[in-house]
């Protein structure tokens, strides 16, 4: 039985910007590091979290069959093709509206803490009902967004009732970094973003076109292309959460050569 | 403000600061917003009411008048700069805890009647 079971909400506040692939490469990361690793689907109304770990087919039962004591945790719970220390369990199915309340959700993660070192729950878009049962059972939380303006206002929301709940600490995940535009200063900044949200970085995610070719095979790139520049940046932020010490990628260092030493020049502060 | 190389060409060859910056500042404005709960249109008035009371003291350039909110490290602060023309000596003094009766005419007639 794990004793010390990190349960942590993965949340955005807008839709798209990369939550539930991050859950899928973290759970795979993590479970490559030997540790079980629980994926939860909090998001029964649009789940995809079975889609991107390519298990939407050994779906038999969701938490809701687990709570009504229609079969048991381990029929649920579906094992990773290849990496055993990871399953995943959906909350529920699309034809169950409004089933999931937030003591449902602490039940449930209650019964994952008993046999999992971490419980990562994929939370839904949105601030209202989904996003609070989802965030019910969490202690700790991981911000996800997108240098962009709108994706920055809706994580200040979802940070803002975070804090109000007490659930801490919240770290921060920047992804699709685009490190010719920042470089160019056409995009927000690491610093901006983290500035204005007040957050610790846990990690940022380069943009990669990897990224659509991994799910559309429903293999995370964390899985077999851990050479592509996201799939890198997924394992760095596991190795992170382990309280590794790991150096946080210069976006300025990705473009190479002239160019970006002309743009480095560019972004001098001189007054 | 921090300029970069980049903002000084933009601006000596006049061409539109780069993108990145009008995002930062469109974005810390609306948040000060969203944090708040405050609107557009309640700010307005607490802005309004504001420049009245000041008014009552100090005579203030009203179009250069700014109540705005800021935000640094998730804080909010409500920041009023308003410019001041000049002091409106001699017509209203200032409170002095010990003796505040003169400050209003009413009740220094009261207190003649009391003593």
């Amino acid at each position: 039985m794990a004793t010390d079971t990190r349960v942590i909400l993965i949340c955005s506040g807008k839709g798209g910007v990369g939550k539930t692939t991050l859950t899928a490469n973290l759970g795979i990361s993590l479970a490559r590091q030997g540790l079980t690793t629980a994926v939860l689907d909090a998001d029964f109304g649009l789940r995809n979290l079975d889609l991107l770990l390519g298990l939407e087919n050994r779906i038999v039962y969701t938490a809701q069959e687990v709570l009504e004591e229609e079969c048991r945790l381990d029929q649920a719970l579906v094992k990773h093709k290849q990496e055993s220390n990871l399953c995943l369990l959906p909350a529920g199915n699309p034809r169950m509206l409004d089933w999931l309340k937030p003591d449902d959700m602490k039940r449930i993660v209650n019964m994952l803490k008993e046999q999992f070192n971490y419980v990562l729950i994929d939370c839904p878009a949105g601030v209202e009902d989904g996003f609070k049962n989802a965030m019910a059972a969490s202690k700790e939380a991981i911000v996800v967004t997108n240098p962009e303006v709108s994706a920055v206002r809706d994580a200040d929301r979802v940070i803002g009732l975070l804090n109000t709940n007490a659930i801490k600490p919240v770290q921060l995940v920047l992804n699709r970094v685009r490190p010719r535009m920042m470089a160019n200063q056409e995009m927000l900044s690491i610093n901006d973003v983290t500035d204005i949200l007040a957050l610790p970085l846990l990690g940022l995610v380069l943009e990669d076109e990897q990224v659509i070719v991994s799910t559309n095979r429903g293999e995370p790139l964390t899985l077999n292309s851990v050479n592509s520049p996201a799939a890198k940046c997924y394992l760095n932020i596991a190795k992170r959460l382990q309280g590794e010490d790991i150096p946080l990628i210069d976006p300025a260092e990705e473009s190479s050569g002239f160019g970006s030493k002309f743009r480095r020049l560019m972004q001098t502060k001189i007054f | 403000m921090a300029m970069t190389l980049r903002d000084v060409i933009n601006k000596l060859l006049r061409r539109q600061p780069a993108s990145a910056s009008t995002a930062r500042e469109r974005l810390q404005l609306v948040l000060a917003h969203d944090r708040s709960d405050l609107s557009t249109e309640l700010l307005d008035q607490m802005r309004r009411e504001i420049l009245d009371v000041v008014a009552k003291y100090v005579e203030i350039d009203v179009d250069e008048g700014a109540v705005s909110l800021e935000t640094e490290d998730r804080m909010t602060a409500l920041v009023a700069n308003l410019p001041i023309k000049r002091t409106m000596t001699g017509k209203i003094k200032l409170k002095d805890p010990k003796n505040q009766a003169e400050e209003n005419p009413q009740e220094t007639e009261d207190s003649d009647q009391n003593s």
